[in-house]
């Protein structure tokens, strides 16, 4: 059963495109307090461009994203991730020529008291220890594992709300992905909600509370994630095996 | 003089000069770095600052007098004044052309260049106007070599001017986020950063580093007209290809590297100072052709 805490993040009707090429043909999700929810679908099926439409960096064309009852469509990008909606970003995108501390630092841009600053430095640092080693190395240095715990780390300087992880395990090798995908769990324990983009569906499935499965730019199906996770048809059709 | 004597003169003279250098073409990188756009009027703002800085000093001279303290209040005037002109620039002529091909935005800085000379030869009729505050000609002696007062103190002020961008830079979340944006500025605003507002930030640093350094040049020459901007737009250019353009810390070398080289190239036989700018010319095209990057430029790849 789903949760009955309040929705946080809602889409209405988005469509989203780039140039002429529309990749979102009226999304309709929500996503509630608390919850990992998991976008899933083959490649082109528009996860990327459902979270970047959330997070501003595509404009959608119709329809509505509110978060906490506030529209979010017409707002920049800097302006919804000040109001706690941080997206990670596939790639993970270090800031080459910053180091590993600097990143960290710039993703509390917009906390501006600085006591606070340094104690989500200081929880980054004790999440993962290997950041404080490296603190001064340039983040671009680092390997795919640690880049990958840099961007997460770098998004908790924010005091997210809710997350927007896209491919988190992507290029990581097998442990690493199962490590990452255990602190993505221990971070929405602490309460952060999280909306999740995944081409390993199955373990996607494990972790999330509920799932949509997309195809070229709508929703085909949603669910709770064990029910989704144990249709072998829905598996087989959209998942990839 | 001995050779040893002219030699240790012209590290004096080149280190001036290359300072006057490295503060324009610091902000022909800083733009480069977060819009990408060689700024062609960058050279016409440095003259700009040396017609604010004029007229600024004019203004403190009833109150402080022309001397030390009237150049250095106005360098700080022009640099404030001209920060915000730089600012207004970028809002209505290059924020609009951000999203056109490269070309457009490059043309458009041309068009900008222009508009400040005539702008200014029309206001003073094409003059050359005095600048002449009473910093005198005394210095000391070391050993066989001069050093005028007048250059300590502008090498200093310069100095002290990119130490301070140094410590914004590295320092500040303001100049963090500068470096953030001329790496990535999709990410950057997925950070909560203002793209719009470190760009408009970024000219106004900038500028106001050009306006500086006019000012300074005018009180160290003497003179101004609404020329002097367009080679020593093409000289920091020059510096901040040498340095690696896009670098805050090649800006600064490059400028104090081809300050040096010209006043030591005029020392060797055969190249006068009229081919001063001939050399400074050539070294250009050496440093693209063998080394595009510069000396502290890095490559574009990207580890993934």
């Amino acid at each position: 059963m789903r949760s009955e805490a309040p929705v946080v993040l809602s889409l209405k009707g988005v469509e989203a495109g780039y140039g002429r090429i529309r990749a979102l043909h009226g999304i309709d999700l929500e996503v509630r307090a608390g919850e990992i929810v998991t976008l899933l679908g083959a490649n082109g099926a528009g996860k990327t461009t459902t979270l970047k439409t959330i997070s501003g960096l595509v404009r959608a064309t119709a329809g509505s994203v509110t978060f906490e009852g506030q529209e979010l469509v017409g707002r920049k990008a800097s302006d919804i991730a000040r109001l706690g909606v941080v997206h990670v970003p596939e790639g993970r995108h270090v800031l080459r020529g910053l180091s590993v501390r600097e990143n960290l630092e710039l993703g509390g841009f917009t906390v501006a008291d600085p006591k606070l600053r340094r104690e989500r430095l200081e929880h980054a640092f004790s999440l993962f220890p290997i950041l404080r080693e490296r603190q001064h190395q340039d983040g671009s240095l680092l390997s795919g594992g640690e880049q990958q715990m840099l961007a997460i780390g770098r998004a908790l300087m924010h005091g997210p709300k809710v997350l927007l992880l896209d491919e988190p395990s992507m290029g990581l090798a097998p442990k690493l992905v199962l490590e990452t995908f255990r602190i993505i769990r221990d971070l929405n324990q602490t309460g952060v909600t999280i909306l999740l983009v995944e081409q390993n569906a199955r373990l996607a499935l494990k972790l999330a509370d509920y799932g949509y499965v997309l195809e070229t730019g709508a929703v085909r199906m949603a669910g709770d994630a064990e029910t989704l996770g144990a249709s072998t048809s829905i598996v087989e059709a959209y998942l990839g095996a | 003089m001995t050779l040893t004597t002219i030699l240790l003169q012209q590290l004096v003279n080149g280190l001036v000069l290359g300072s006057f250098y490295a503060l324009v073409a610091l902000g022909y990188t800083m733009v480069f770095g977060v819009v990408k756009l060689l700024n062609f009027a960058h050279g016409d703002l440095y003259m700009v600052g040396a017609f604010i800085g004029l007229l600024a000093l004019s203004l403190v001279a009833g109150a402080v007098g022309t001397s030390w303290v009237g150049v250095g209040l106005a360098i700080l005037l022009s640099m404030l004044a001209v920060g915000f002109f730089g600012v207004f620039i970028e809002r209505i002529a290059y924020a609009p052309m951000l999203k056109a091909p490269r070309l457009s935005i490059l043309i458009t800085a041309l068009a900008v260049s222009l508009v400040l000379q005539n702008g200014v030869l029309s206001l003073t009729g094409g003059q050359v106007m005095p600048f002449s505050p009473k910093l005198g000609f005394a210095g000391i002696n070391l050993g066989d070599i001069f050093i005028n007062y007048k250059q300590i103190a502008l090498a200093g002020a310069a100095a002290v001017l990119m130490l301070a961008l140094e410590l914004f830079v590295s320092r500040t979340q303001y100049g963090r986020a500068m470096r953030a944006v001329s790496v990535d500025k999709d990410m950057s605003e997925l950070m909560g950063i203002d793209v719009n507002r470190i760009i408009a930030v970024t000219f106004f640093v900038g500028t106001a580093l050009a306006a500086a350094a006019g000012t300074m040049a005018g009180a160290y020459y003497g003179s101004i007209w609404y020329f002097m901007g367009f080679l020593i737009g093409l000289k920091a250019f020059t510096a901040a290809v040498i340095g690696g353009i896009g670098s805050i810390p090649g800006a600064m070398l490059g400028g104090l590297v081809l300050g040096l080289l010209e006043s030591f190239g005029t020392q060797i036989p055969g190249i006068g100072s009229a081919w001063k700018d001939v050399f400074s010319f050539s070294v250009l095209i050496l440093v693209l052709v063998f080394k595009p990057t510069g000396l502290l430029g890095k490559s574009e790849q990207e580890r993934m």
